[in-house]
C-alpha cells in the first residue's frame, strides 16, 4: 500500500471517529468516551499526514507541535470551571486563526498566472471566515473574561459601516482574483475581514455571548471545511462540515431557548429594543419586601420541597460549593430539593450544569425547565440565587418587553419564593423583574456565597 | 479528488452532524460546544501540510509554521477542556436512582 492510501486511509478512520465522537457526546453516559474518540481520531489523521509522500520540515512541524501544547495544556487544566466559556471562544479564535493562514499560505503556494476562480474560491472564504472568526472570538473572550466592557459598543453609522466593510471585502477579493499573482490583495481581504470580525462582535451585550461563541464556533468548522476543499484533504471536509452544522443546530437551539432570532443577536442588542412599555411599570407595585438569613432558613427548613434556581450571580460567586451543602443540610432534616436549571442558566446552555457537577451535585437532581416546571406548584419555597431574567414573568404577562415570549421558570408558582440577589438592580438585559415585588417574594440581599454560608450555618443550627 | 466529490462530501456531512447531535439534552450542550471546537482542531492538519509541503520557500514556511502552532493550541486545549468537564459527569452520575425517563 503505497503512503498516501496509508494516509486516505487513517483519514477515513478519523472522520468515522469524529462521528462517533460527536454521536456519543450527545448522551450523558457516553459523552466523555466520545471525547476520547474524537482525540484518537485527531491523532491517527496527523500520523497519517506526516506519512505522506513529499513531507519535509519535521523538526519543525514536531517544534511547532511542542509550542502549541504546551500553553493549551496548561491553559485547559488550570481554567475555572466558571471561565470555560471564554477558554472555549479563545481556542476556537486559535482555530480560526490557523485556517487563515493556512489559507494565505496555499493562495501565495499555488498561485498561477492563469487565475482559476474555482480554484481560488475556497482560499478567499477560508481567508474570510477564519480571520472573521480569530478577531471576533478574541472579542467575545475580552469580553467574557472583563478586558472589554460587556456592554453593547455603539458608534454613529455602525451598520452602514459593516455594510461598506462587506462591499470591501468583495472587492479585495475580486481584486485578488485579477491580481492572482500578487498576494497584496489576498492580505488586504484578511485585513478587511479581521476588521469585520471585531466590529461585528463589539456591539453584542454579555448576555448574547452564548450565542455568538456558538455561530464562530460552526464559523470556524466551515473555515477548516473551505481550507479542505483548497487542500483536496477529506478529514478536514468532514471534520469541518460536521462541526459548521453541528455548531449551527447548536445556536438555533440557544436562540429558541432565549427567544432572540440570531439576526436580532447580531445585528441589535436589547439595548435597541423598545425599553420596557408604560403598562410594566404602572402594575409594579414598587416595594421590595427583605428577608433575614435566619428566617430564610426556618421556611426551608420546615418545608417540604424546595426548588433552587441557580444563575450566573451563583456563577461568578463561586458559591456552587455552598449550594450542595445547603442542599444536604436540607435533606438531612427531610426536604426534598431539586434544581431547575434553565436552558441558558450561567453562560453558555449547560454551564451551570456543569458548575453544579464540579461541586458533586447528584446528575438526577438537575431538572430541564420543561420538567420541573410543573412541579412549582407544589413547591413550599422557590429559592433563587443570582438568576433574573429566567424567572421574570413579564416574559409570559408584558408584550412590551424584550423578552416576551422567552420560556421562563415558573418560579411564581412556588408558596413561597426567595432571592438572593446582590443589589436592587435590573438584571443582565436591563429589565426590570416584577417577581421581585410580588408579596410573596422575599429578598436577601448579598454577596451569593456571604447569604449561602449563612444560611447553611442556620439550617444546621435548627 | 474531484470538486463535485468534495461537495457531495460537504453536503453529506452537513446531514450528518445535524442528525447526529439533534437529539443531545441541554446539559451536555456545553461540552458538545467545546467538544466539536476541538474536533474542528483538524485545521492543524493543514497547517502541517502546508509547512511539511513547504519546500524552500521561507515565507510557506512561516505561515505553515505559525498555523501549526495555532492549530495544535486549539486540538490540545479544545479536548482537554472538553474533558475535565465531562470527568466531573461521569464522577457524579451516581447509578443509584431511575434518571431513564
Amino acid at each position: 500500500m503505497s503512503r498516501t492510501s496509508v494516509a486516505e486511509a487513517t483519514y477515513l478512520a478519523a472522520s468515522l471517529l469524529f462521528i462517533f465522537g460527536l454521536k456519543r457526546l450527545s448522551s450523558p453516559r457516553s459523552a466523555r468516551s466520545g471525547n476520547v474518540l474524537a482525540a484518537i481520531g485527531m491523532g491517527l489523521a496527523l500520523g497519517g499526514t506526516l506519512l505522506l509522500p513529499g513531507m519535509g520540515h519535521f523538526g519543525w512541524i514536531f517544534v511547532g507541535i511542542a509550542i502549541g501544547t504546551v500553553p493549551g495544556w496548561l491553559l485547559a487544566k488550570k481554567v475555572k470551571m466558571t471561565a470555560m466559556p471564554q477558554m472555549v471562544s479563545l481556542f476556537n479564535g486559535m482555530g480560526g486563526a490557523c485556517a487563515l493562514f493556512i489559507s494565505l499560505g496555499e493562495w501565495i503556494g499555488e498561485a498561477t498566472p492563469t487565475g482559476d476562480f474555482g480554484q481560488a474560491f475556497p482560499m478567499l472564504l477560508g481567508i474570510v471566515f477564519g480571520s472573521v472568526s480569530f478577531t471576533g472570538s478574541l472579542v467575545a473572550f475580552g469580553k467574557l473574561q472583563g478586558l472589554i466592557t460587556e456592554k453593547p459598543v455603539r458608534w454613529p453609522l455602525q451598520k452602514s459601516i459593516n455594510a461598506l466593510l462587506l462591499i470591501a471585502i468583495l472587492v479585495t477579493a475580486g481584486e485578488a482574483v485579477a491580481h492572482r499573482m500578487d498576494a497584496g490583495w489576498a492580505v488586504g481581504l484578511a485585513a478587511v475581514a479581521l476588521l469585520l470580525g471585531v466590529l461585528q462582535v463589539l456591539p453584542i451585550g454579555g448576555a448574547d455571548m452564548p450565542v455568538v461563541i456558538s455561530v464562530l464556533n460552526s464559523c470556524t468548522g466551515l473555515a477548516a471545511a473551505v481550507t479542505g476543499f483548497s487542500m483536496h484533504n477529506m478529514s478536514m471536509i468532514i471534520a469541518g462540515t460536521l462541526v459548521g452544522a453541528a455548531g449551527s443546530l447548536l445556536t438555533l437551539l440557544m436562540c429558541k431557548a432565549m427567544n432572540r432570532s440570531l439576526a436580532k443577536v447580531v445585528f441589535g442588542s436589547f439595548g435597541l429594543a423598545p425599553v420596557g412599555t408604560a403598562g410594566a411599570a404602572a402594575q409594579v407595585d414598587q416595594t421590595m419586601r427583605e428577608i433575614a438569613g435566619s428566617e430564610c432558613a426556618i421556611m426551608m427548613g420546615y418545608a417540604r420541597k424546595v426548588i433552587i434556581i441557580p444563575g450566573y450571580g451563583l456563577a461568578v460567586a463561586q458559591g456552587q460549593h455552598l449550594v450542595h451543602e445547603l442542599d444536604q443540610a436540607l435533606e438531612k432534616r427531610g426536604v426534598e430539593v431539586k434544581y431547575a436549571i434553565h436552558p441558558v442558566a450561567g453562560r453558555m446552555p449547560g454551564h451551570m450544569n456543569v458548575l453544579l457537577a464540579e461541586a458533586n451535585v447528584p446528575y438526577p437532581k438537575l431538572l430541564d425547565m420543561e420538567e420541573i416546571n410543573p412541579e412549582f406548584d407544589q413547591a413550599d419555597v422557590a429559592l433563587i440565587i443570582g438568576a433574573n431574567d429566567v424567572v421574570n414573568p413579564a416574559a409570559r404577562t408584558d408584550a412590551g418587553s424584550p423578552i416576551y415570549g422567552m420560556p421562563i421558570l415558573n418560579a411564581d408558582k412556588a408558596k413561597n419564593i426567595i432571592v438572593i440577589k446582590r443589589g436592587r438592580g435590573a438584571g443582565f438585559a436591563g429589565i426590570e423583574n416584577g417577581l421581585f415585588f410580588d408579596p410573596k417574594t422575599r429578598m436577601l440581599f448579598g454577596d451569593a456565597k456571604k447569604a449561602l454560608q449563612e444560611l447553611v450555618t442556620e439550617v444546621k443550627a435548627l | 479528488m474531484g470538486t463535485l466529490a468534495m461537495i457531495y462530501i460537504f453536503i453529506l456531512a452537513i446531514f450528518t452532524g445535524v442528525e447526529v447531535i439533534s437529539r443531545v439534552p441541554a446539559v451536555l450542550h456545553t461540552p458538545l460546544m467545546s467538544g466539536a471546537n476541538a474536533i474542528h482542531g483538524i485545521v492543524l492538519i493543514g497547517g502541517v501540510i502546508l509547512l511539511g509541503m513547504a519546500g524552500d520557500s521561507a515565507i510557506l514556511c512561516g505561515l505553515g509554521f505559525i498555523a501549526v502552532i495555532l492549530g495544535t493550541l486549539n486540538v490540545v486545549g479544545g479536548f482537554v477542556v472538553t474533558d475535565r468537564m465531562l470527568e466531573m459527569f461521569k464522577a457524579k452520575s451516581p447509578t443509584k436512582g431511575s434518571q431513564d425517563k
